[in-house]
C-alpha cells in the first residue's frame, strides 16, 4: 500500500484543465478533485502553480545498452528520463549488437524492468540495421515490440522499405524512419548551405531528408502500412508529412528539441557537441518547427537522446560522432518553444499523449508488463504522472546531469519551466526536482 | 573584426581587418631583409617555444614554419603527428594537452579537419594558435603570402616598394582564381585577403567545384575561363584536390584540363604583364602546363620564398606581441 | 620625431605635449658639427667609418652626420640604418614596436661603427643595437653618438659623442630631431 497525494495542481486532462488534488494509491489514480480523506501516510506533493498531467513518453532514446555502457546504460538513461519527467522511454535499436532479435529485445526489456520507468524497445527493421534483409519483426512483435526502425540511418533501398512496410502491416506494428538519403548526405557533417561552404565542412543537404520523406509517404500510400517519421528537421519535410496526414494516410511525426531551439550557426564554433543527424538546420527551418509546435500540428516531441563518451566529442568536428543529450531538458525547451503563454494541453499532447499513442504501450501487453501512458488523468488509469512547474528556473550543468555522458549543447543555458515531480507506475521517482 | 593579430591566435583571414592584414605584410618586409643577411636570425622569440603539430603531412609548409620560428630564435618542438601514433580517432584534446604540458607559447597546427585550429585554441586559450591549414576551411599564412607576393612583384614592376604601396595597390586589382575552389582552404584564405584589401575577385570553376553558398562570397563567379583570363591582372590557380575526392566532381583530369587548365594556348590570352600564381604542390599538366609554370609570368617561386618572411611576421606579431591593454 | 619613447608612445596611443623648447634647429645643427669634428679628431681615417642610424629616431641625425663628415673629409660617406625591434629584450613587456627597414650594405668587420640615435635614455635600445650589429660582422670598434643624453641609464652604456646633456625626471618626455629638442609630457590621445 503506497499512496501519493498531489495537492492543488492544474490537472491537465485530455480536453480541459482544472485545479484539483490527485490521489494515487497502488499505482492507480483513485481520486481527482478535492481529496479530504487521503491516507495519513500518503506522500504529499505540493503542486500549487504547477501543471499535473500524464507522464512524458519519449519515442526516441538511445540508451546505448548493450555495447556502449560507457556512454549510457538503461539504468542511467532511466534516471535521466525520470528527471526529465519521463515515465516511459522507447529504446532505440542501434546498440552493439543491434536490437534485431528476440534475445536482445528480451535482454533490454528485462533490464528495463529493473528501472522505475517503462522501457519499451524499438526493434530493428533489418538485420544488423544494414538495410538489406528483414529482421524477425513478427517474433519481436510477439514480445510486445510496437515500433521498428533502423534509426541512426534510414532504410535506403526503397524495395526493402516497401517490403518492410508490407510485412509489418498485419503485425499491427508501426515502422519509424530516420529520413536521410545517405548518398546525398555522404560525408556531410552539418547542414548544407552558405555556412558549410564558408566553414569548409561538407554539407548534409535538406534535400537528403526531404527526398526520403517524399519517397516514404508514397510507400505508405502504396502499402497502407503506418509509418512514423523520426526527428523531422526541415520546413518542407513537415509540410509534406502534415499534408499526407491530412489526406488520411497513416503517418505521424516527431520533432526533436534541438531542431526547434538551435540552428546551424552553432556549428561555426566547430564544437562537435553541435553535430547531429539530421543536422541543425537554417533559422527558417527552426521557425517553421516552432510554428508547427505552437499550432498543435506536431504529433510528438522526441528527444533523440544520444549520449557519447566525452573522448568521442573531443575529436575534430568531422571525425566526432553525431548526437546530443536530450532527456533532461526536453520538457523545459518544449515549454519555452511554445511561446509566452504556452497551452498546457498542447504541452502534454506533444510530450505524453501524442507519443504514447504512437508507442502503443498497453497494460494488456502481459509479456512486457508495461503500464498505460498518456491517459486523461481520470480515476482508474495507471498512475504515470508528471508535475511541471512553469515558473521553475534552472541552469543546465553538463557535469550535474544524471546521464553518464556530458554532450549537451545547452551547457550553461538558463531555462524556464522545470519538472518538479515524476510519478512512474505509481512510484514517486522524482520529487522537488530530485531523484528520490 | 580583428584589428591586429598582435598577441592573438591566427585562425582565419575571414575576420581580419584590412589594417591587420597590412600590418602583417609590412612586418614581413622587415623579415625579407633579415632573410637576405648572411646571419638570417634575430633574437625576437628567444626563450619562446613554438610547437609545430602536423596532423596532415606537408613537408613544405612545416619546413617553412619551422625555419621561420628558428630564424626568430624560438625553440621548436616538431611533432610529425601524421606519421606517429596519433591517428584518426585519437582525441585532439589529449594530444594538445600533452604538448601543452611541455610548456609552449605557440602551436602551429595543420589538420585534415576543418575547424581543428579553432577547437585547439579553445582547449588551450593561453597558447597562441597559428592555423597552418585546417581541412577545407582556411590556410591563413598562404593567403597572406599570396597577397604579399602580389604586392611585392607589382611594386617592383612599378619601381616602388611594398611598404610604400600599402594596400592602395590592391584597389581595383583584377584577380582571378581558377580551379577547385570547393575543396580549397587556400581559396578561402585568398578570397578573404584579396577582397579585404580591396581587389576585384572573380572565380571560375566547374559547377561541382564551386562552394556551397558562393553567391554570398565577395567574388563574382564567371564561367568563361578564356574571357576571365584576358581580364585578369593576376591569375591564381589551385591544386585539383584529387585526394579529397574531387576526382568524382569532374569527369576526368583530362576533361578538367580541357575546361579549366591553364594550357599554353590559354596562357596566350593573358595580358603580357599578368601574373600567374599557384600555392603548390602543382599537378603539372592538369591545372597548369609545365611550360606555363616555367614562363616569366609565373611567380610561383616567389610565393615559396616569401613563405618564411610571412610566417616570421605572423609568429613575431602573434607570439612576441601582447594584446593592447595587456601590456606589462 | 621618433625616438624610443616616441615609438612606444605611438603604439600606445600617447600624445606628446611640449612644455618648452631646449634646442632650436640651429642649436642642433651646431651640435652635429661639433660632434662630427670630435669623430674626425678621434678616428682620423673617415674612410673606415660606418655611420649607422638607429630606426627611426636616429635616421635623420645619422644622415646629417654622415654628410657633415663627408664635407669635412672630402670623402664620400653615407649612413646605414639599423632596426633593432627584433633584438629588444622587452618585447613581451611592452606593446610591439613597429619594425622598419634595416639597410646596411657592407660587412662591418674591421670597421669603426658610429651608432647614431636621437635620445639616449635607459640604454636598452643600444644594447639591442650592439646585439644586432654582431650579425653584420665584427667591427673594430663601436662608438655611440646621440643628440640628447637624458640620463636614467639601466645598463653600463655611455655615449662617446653627445649633442646635449639634459637632466630629466623619469616621467618627462624628450623629443629630439633636426628641427629642435623639446621637453614635455605624454598623455593619452
Amino acid at each position: 500500500m503506497s499512496a501519493i497525494i498531489i495537492r492543488q495542481g492544474l490537472v491537465v486532462g485530455a480536453h480541459a484543465s482544472s485545479v484539483a488534488d490527485v490521489l494515487i494509491v497502488d499505482g492507480k489514480i483513485v481520486e481527482v478533485g478535492t481529496v479530504d480523506d487521503a491516507p495519513s501516510d500518503a506522500h504529499e506533493v505540493d503542486a500549487r502553480d504547477c501543471w499535473v498531467g500524464p507522464g512524458f513518453v519519449d519515442l526516441h532514446a538511445h540508451l546505448r545498452e548493450p555495447g556502449r555502457e560507457a556512454a549510457e546504460t538503461i539504468e542511467s538513461g532511466a534516471r535521466a528520463g525520470a528527471l526529465g519527467g519521463y515515465c516511459a522511454l522507447v529504446a532505440m535499436p542501434n546498440t552493439e549488437p543491434a536490437l534485431d532479435s528476440v534475445a536482445l529485445v528480451a535482454y533490454v526489456l528485462e533490464r528495463g524492468l529493473r528501472t522505475p520507468l517503462d522501457i519499451a524497445v524499438a526493434g530493428a527493421i533489418t538485420k544488423d540495421r544494414r538495410g538489406e534483409s528483414l529482421a524477425p519483426m513478427a517474433e519481436m512483435a510477439a514480445l510486445g515490440v510496437r515500433l521498428f526502425t533502423d534509426d541512426g540511418v534510414g532504410v535506403q533501398d526503397p524495395s526493402v522499405m516497401r517490403r518492410a512496410l508490407t510485412y509489418a502491416k498485419p503485425l499491427g506494428v508501426r515502422l519509424a524512419q530516420h529520413c536521410e538519403d545517405e548518398q546525398l548526405a555522404a560525408g556531410g557533417t552539418m547542414n548544407e548551405g552558405v555556412l558549410s561552404g564558408r566553414l569548409g565542412l561538407v554539407g548534409r543537404p535538406a534535400l537528403a531528408e526531404e527526398l526520403m520523406v517524399l519517397r516514404d509517404i508514397e510507400l505508405v500510400r502504396l502499402t497502407g502500412s503506418p509509418l512514423h517519421f523520426l526527428h523531422l528537421s526541415t520546413s518542407r519535410s513537415l509540410e509534406m508529412v502534415v499534408r499526407a496526414r491530412d489526406e488520411g494516410l497513416p503517418v505521424s511525426f516527431e520533432v526533436a528539441p534541438h531542431h526547434f531551439t538551435l540552428d546551424e550557426s552553432a556549428c561555426a564554433t566547430y564544437d562537435p557537441v553541435f553535430k547531429v543527424h539530421p543536422p541543425l538546420r537554417s533559422r527558417g527551418d527552426v521557425e517553421a518547427l516552432v510554428e508547427a509546435l505552437r499550432r498543435g500540428v506536431v504529433d510528438a516531441v522526441a528527444t533523440d537522446h544520444a549520449p557519447h563518451a566525452p573522448e568521442l566529442k573531443d575529436l575534430a568536428f568531422d571525425e566526432a560522432p553525431a548526437g546530443m543529450l536530450g532527456l533532461e531538458h526536453a520538457a523545459s525547451l518544449t515549454f519555452e518553444a511554445l511561446g509566452p503563454s504556452p497551452d498546457p494541453q498542447t504541452f502534454f499532447q506533444v510530450l505524453s499523449r501524442g507519443p504514447a499513442r504512437i508507442a502503443q504501450l498497453r497494460r494488456d501487453d502481459e509479456r512486457v508488463r508495461h503500464s498505460a501512458h498518456g491517459g486523461a488523468m481520470v480515476v482508474g488509469t495507471d498512475a504515470n504522472v508528471t508535475v511541471f512547474d512553469p515558473a521553475g528556473r534552472w541552469s543546465v550543468d553538463r557535469h550535474a546531469l544524471a546521464s553518464r555522458s556530458m554532450n549537451t549543447p545547452y551547457d550553461g543555458r538558463a531555462l524556464v519551466g522545470r519538472v518538479s515531480a515524476t510519478i512512474a507506475k505509481g512510484r514517486l521517482v522524482v520529487d522537488e526536482g530530485r531523484l528520490t | 573584426m580583428i584589428e591586429s593579430i598582435r598577441g592573438r591566435s591566427l585562425l582565419s583571414l575571414d575576420d581580419l581587418s584590412k589594417e591587420a592584414i597590412v600590418e602583417v605584410l609590412d612586418t614581413a618586409e622587415s623579415f625579407v631583409e633579415v632573410n637576405r643577411r648572411s646571419i638570417k636570425k634575430v633574437p625576437a622569440l628567444k626563450g619562446r617555444v613554438v610547437a609545430s603539430l602536423f596532423f596532415e603531412e606537408s613537408t613544405r609548409t612545416r619546413l617553412s614554419f619551422e625555419t621561420a620560428a628558428k630564424r626568430l630564435s624560438a625553440d621548436v618542438l616538431s611533432l610529425a603527428v601524421a606519421s606517429s601514433s596519433v591517428k584518426k580517432g585519437e582525441s585532439l584534446r589529449d594530444t594538445i594537452a600533452t604538448i601543452d604540458a611541455l610548456g609552449i607559447d605557440a602551436v602551429v597546427l595543420r589538420h585534415r579537419s576543418s575547424g581543428a585550429a579553432m577547437q585547439v585554441s579553445r582547449y588551450v586559450p593561453h597558447v597562441r594558435v597559428i592555423n597552418g591549414g585546417d581541412g577545407q576551411h582556411q590556410h591563413p599564412t598562404q593567403g597572406l603570402l599570396d597577397a604579399f607576393t602580389i604586392r611585392q612583384v607589382l611594386s617592383e614592376q612599378r619601381g616602388t616598394t611594398g611598404l610604400e604601396s600599402g594596400s592602395e595597390l590592391f584597389h581595383g586589382l583584377k584577380i582571378l582564381i581558377v580551379g577547385d575552389i570547393r575543396h580549397s582552404r587556400v581559396a578561402r584564405s585568398d578570397v578573404a585577403a584579396y577582397a579585404t584589401l580591396g581587389a576585384e575577385v572573380r572565380i571560375c570553376a566547374p559547377g561541382t567545384l564551386l562552394p556551397d553558398g558562393v553567391a554570398t562570397w565577395p567574388v563574382t563567379v564567371v564561367h568563361d575561363v578564356d574571357e576571365a583570363l584576358a581580364w585578369a591582372d593576376v591569375v591564381g590557380l589551385l591544386r585539383l584536390q584529387s585526394e579529397r575526392g574531387s576526382g568524382a566532381f569532374v569527369a576526368s583530369l583530362d576533361e578538367f584540363t580541357f575546361t579549366h587548365g591553364l594550357t599554353v594556348e590559354r596562357a596566350r590570352l593573358l595580358k603580357s604583364e599578368a601574373l600567374i600564381m599557384h600555392p603548390g604542390p602543382m599537378n603539372r599538366g592538369v591545372e597548369i602546363d609545365s611550360r606555363v609554370v616555367d614562363s616569366s609570368q609565373a611567380i610561383v617561386e616567389r610565393q615559396v620564398s616569401n613563405g618564411v618572411p610571412i610566417r616570421m611576421a605572423v609568429l613575431y606579431l602573434s607570439v612576441a606581441g601582447s594584446r593592447e591593454g595587456q601590456a606589462q | 620625431m621618433g625616438n624610443e619613447d616616441e615609438r612606444q608612445a605611438r603604439t600606445r596611443g600617447l600624445a606628446f605635449t611640449a612644455k618648452s623648447q631646449l634646442m632650436t634647429a640651429d642649436d642642433v645643427k651646431r651640435a652635429l658639427w661639433r660632434m662630427a669634428h670630435e669623430i674626425v679628431e678621434r678616428n682620423h681615417a673617415v674612410g673606415t667609418l660606418s655611420i649607422i642610424g638607429l630606426q627611426t629616431g636616429g635616421k635623420e641625425p645619422a644622415v646629417a652626420l654622415a654628410s657633415i663628415l663627408a664635407e669635412i673629409s672630402g670623402e664620400p660617406l653615407s649612413a646605414g640604418m639599423l632596426d633593432v625591434s627584433f633584438y629588444r629584450d622587452d618585447l613581451s613587456r611592452n606593446p610591439l614596436p613597429t619594425s622598419s627597414a634595416t639597410d646596411i650594405d657592407h660587412d662591418l668587420t674591421d670597421r669603426t661603427v658610429v651608432l647614431v640615435d636621437d635620445v639616449l635614455f635607459t640604454g636598452r635600445t643600444i644594447r639591442a643595437a650592439l646585439n644586432a650589429l654582431s650579425d653584420w660582422g665584427r667591427p673594430r670598434a663601436v662608438q655611440l653618438a646621440v643628440l640628447v643624453d637624458r640620463g636614467h641609464r639601466e645598463l653600463p652604456i655611455r655615449p662617446d659623442y653627445v649633442g646635449k646633456n639634459l637632466p630629466t625626471s623619469q616621467d618627462e618626455a624628450i623629443v629630439a630631431s633636426l628641427d629642435g629638442v623639446w621637453i614635455g609630457t605624454r598623455t593619452s590621445s
